[in-house]
């Protein structure tokens, strides 16, 4: 097995798990951690490609690098709205749930 | 046609992407009071902007192209704007301009009154999501997309919770995470792309793609990412509670234009990137599931209490619409740029006027009684005649009644249906204007309702948001006559010729018969209904209650996760066996 095998390997771990969470973990902290390694299992993938893809003599090809941190700068972007918001629900109702207000009531 | 070195107006392109930005900018670094004018001068501007690009979208003949910096793709980064993106930097412009009108009413912030944290944002989330939907429109490969769709959910989420209750957060909070987990899976697409073919761009990327596992698997985690941002049935958990709780100049944004930034992006892969790699199967699965949107949908949005969840609904059985037209574009077994493709714009540009104006309607009579109760709304339309007009007309629109521009996209999608031979569509296109009529009828009925002690302390409106609101409902019903360049205008009839004319009557009738059945008997009981209860009666009431569970039921977090994977699932299945095929 070579190493970008390896690494696609661990992208797939990755994007399960965080995929996992997403779906069972109730709590939004969690989901968001969970969205986390997700996004960090397509980061790996989208590295391990720049390795493969590399063709014309490179060491590695630099487009993925340059997507690849623009894809982070979001998905940091995302996280702190996110956590903003959170702090803002716990502020005015002191729980972080999601639960599933009767929308069909009132 | 040359793709890859800028035309004349290309220039155009990024100033009307930086535009709003601009703006932004400047409200952030001027503060207060000052975001408002700044909004007001990014508006005309804007709408001058995307009306300068269509006249040179029309005199070059041809796709639009700026290449930023000069640099050529793979490398560079190109702009385009084709016949739909075109079409829809327009329609967005005249959205936002009559929006902004709308909402000065409750977003001023006169030299006498304190600076409010609701108002300032609303300007600047504003600008924010009409830019980043312009970049939607005009980007030319997947990553920058991918960039834009982050920048229209950032400024989408908070106009959910601008009234910042518990209730909103907790929406806004939903919308957020549902949506991330879309952009992951469409991120996660698009590197599989580029592992496959080694580039982005639109077009090149078209040029070399072939079916394949990573054509099939790519393709379909996109399109169920997409489509959990646009929130088509039954990945729509967050849509109600969203837009249903937002205020109303907010929700006339999200409603009208957020989510078709999503979907236009659905477009523009099955259309532009992998023609060839859809098939007809996954495009009757994707249709499929907004027939079930306009079915569900309706059918829960007649049984909702209040009028603004019943728009919100309403906005996710039109959602279904939008993506009717996927099976009929196909031409030989691969998607071609046809009637049918002008059809799905058209619908969209019609729900994103009729759709904006009905919110606004809402959200003045929810402002004028201090409520939205369906069933106290008798009065209303003698006390407000100019806003129940409005509501009127933008159901109306969106029934398709002629010369509306939902009504000229059905003519061209029925068309193409009967071409085609698939008539199960025309059906669903024929009973989706009937299940419209449903809830449009339901509330006009009870706004029309003589009620049975005067209107007390109705509280006056700003009448210029009444025009605004007005004016979107009036531009979405003669939409038809705007269109009557590109496609024929043999298309457009009489409204009051017999055959229109009892088209229309049915359609209404159908409404108000399926309002009657389905919709809780308390908003009828008070129009003086009989009481009684049939055996039919009981047996759509049971069933009607079974589809509102059904909905609360799919709209679990662990529900909505589950089908998202079954979806990706069944998209890989369908596509590989259309292939095989």
């Amino acid at each position: 097995m070579n190493v970008e095998t390896l690494f696609a390997l661990c992208a797939c771990a990755l994007v399960g798990i965080g995929l996992y969470g997403l779906i069972t973990q109730p709590h939004p902290l969690r989901k968001l951690v969970a969205f986390n390694i997700m996004g960090s299992g397509v980061f790996v993938l989208f590295g391990a490609l720049a390795k493969r893809g590399a063709a014309a003599g490179m060491a590695a090809d630099p487009v993925p690098q340059a997507l690849l941190i623009t894809a982070i700068v979001v998905a940091f972007a995302a996280t702190a709205v996110t956590v903003a918001l959170l702090l803002r629900l716990i502020e005015s109702t002191d729980t972080a749930s999601l639960a599933d207000e009767p929308s069909a009531g009132d | 046609m040359e793709l890859w070195t800028s035309t004349h107006g290309g220039a155009l392109l990024a100033a009307v992407v930086l535009l709003p930005f601009v703006g932004m900018l400047l409200g952030v670094v001027l503060g207060g009071r000052q975001v408002q004018r700044a909004a007001f001068v990014v508006m005309p501007l804007g709408l001058a902007l995307a009306l300068g690009i269509a006249l040179a979208w029309q005199r070059e003949g041809q796709t639009l192209v700026f290449l930023l910096g000069g640099w050529a793709p793979p490398l560079g980064i190109a702009l385009r704007a084709d016949g739909p993106a075109v079409a829809m930097l327009l329609a967005v412009s005249g959205v936002v301009c009559g929006i902004g009108l709308f909402a000065r009413a409750d977003f001023d912030t006169p030299e006498d009154v304190k600076e409010s944290r609701a108002a300032f944002s609303y300007w600047l989330l504003l600008m924010a999501v009409w830019g980043a939907l312009n970049l939607v429109f005009v980007s030319g490969d997947l990553f920058t997309l991918y960039v834009a769709l982050e920048l229209l959910t950032f400024a989408g989420v908070p106009l959910v919770c601008l009234a910042g209750s518990g209730e909103t957060l907790r929406a806004a909070l939903r919308y957020m995470l549902f949506a991330l987990c879309g952009s992951v899976l469409y991120l996660l697409g698009a590197v599989l792309l580029y592992g496959g073919y080694g580039t982005l761009d639109i077009p090149l990327l078209a040029g070399v793609v072939r079916p394949g596992p990573v054509a099939w698997t790519a393709l379909a985690l996109m399109t169920v990412g997409l489509l959990a941002k646009t929130a088509l049935f039954p990945l729509h958990l967050w849509l109600p509670p969203a837009h249903g709780g937002a205020p109303a100049a907010a929700s006339a944004v999200l409603s009208a234009l957020v989510i078709k930034g999503s979907w236009f992006l659905v477009l523009r892969l099955w259309f532009d990137v992998m023609p060839g790699v859809a098939t007809l199967g996954a495009a009757q699965l994707l249709a499929g599931l907004g027939a079930a949107a306009i079915v569900v949908g309706s059918i829960v949005a007649l049984r909702q209490k209040r009028l603004k969840l019943l728009v919100a609904y309403s906005t996710m059985a039109q959602i279904g619409y939008l993506f009717l037209m996927f099976p009929l574009a196909f031409e030989a077994g691969v998607l071609v740029h046809g009637a049918a493709l002008s059809a799905g714009v058209l619908q969209a540009i019609a729900h994103a006027t009729a759709k904006a104006g009905m919110f606004m309607a809402a959200g003045l009579v929810y402002a004028a009684l201090g409520h939205d109760r369906i069933a106290d709304l008798a009065g209303v339309a003698r006390a407000m005649p100019l806003a129940v007009l409005a509501f009127a007309f933008s159901g109306l629109a969106l029934m398709g009644v002629v010369p509306s521009g939902a009504y000229l996209a059905k003519k061209l999608l029925l068309d193409a249906a009967e071409g085609s031979g698939q008539w199960w569509w025309t059906l669903v296109l024929q009973g989706g204007a009937a299940f419209t009529a449903s809830y449009v009828v339901l509330v006009l009925a009870n706004m029309l309702r003589r009620p049975a002690a005067p209107l007390q302390g109705v509280k006056p409106v700003s009448s210029l948001s009444q025009w605004a609101a007005l004016g979107l409902a009036l531009c979405s019903l003669l939409l038809a006559f705007a269109a009557v360049g590109p496609v024929s205008s043999e298309l457009i009839k009489n409204p009051l010729d017999a055959g229109e004319l009892g088209t229309t009557l049915l359609v209404i009738l159908g409404g108000a018969l399926l309002a009657l059945t389905l919709s809780r008997r308390s908003l009828f009981a008070a129009a003086g209904a009989p009481h009684s209860d049939g055996a039919l009666r009981r047996t759509t009431v049971v069933l009607g209650m079974a589809i509102e569970q059904f909905d609360a039921w799919v709209r679990r977090w662990t529900t909505a996760g589950l089908l998202m994977l079954l979806l990706v699932g069944l998209f890989v299945g369908l596509l590989r066996a259309g292939q095989a095929a």
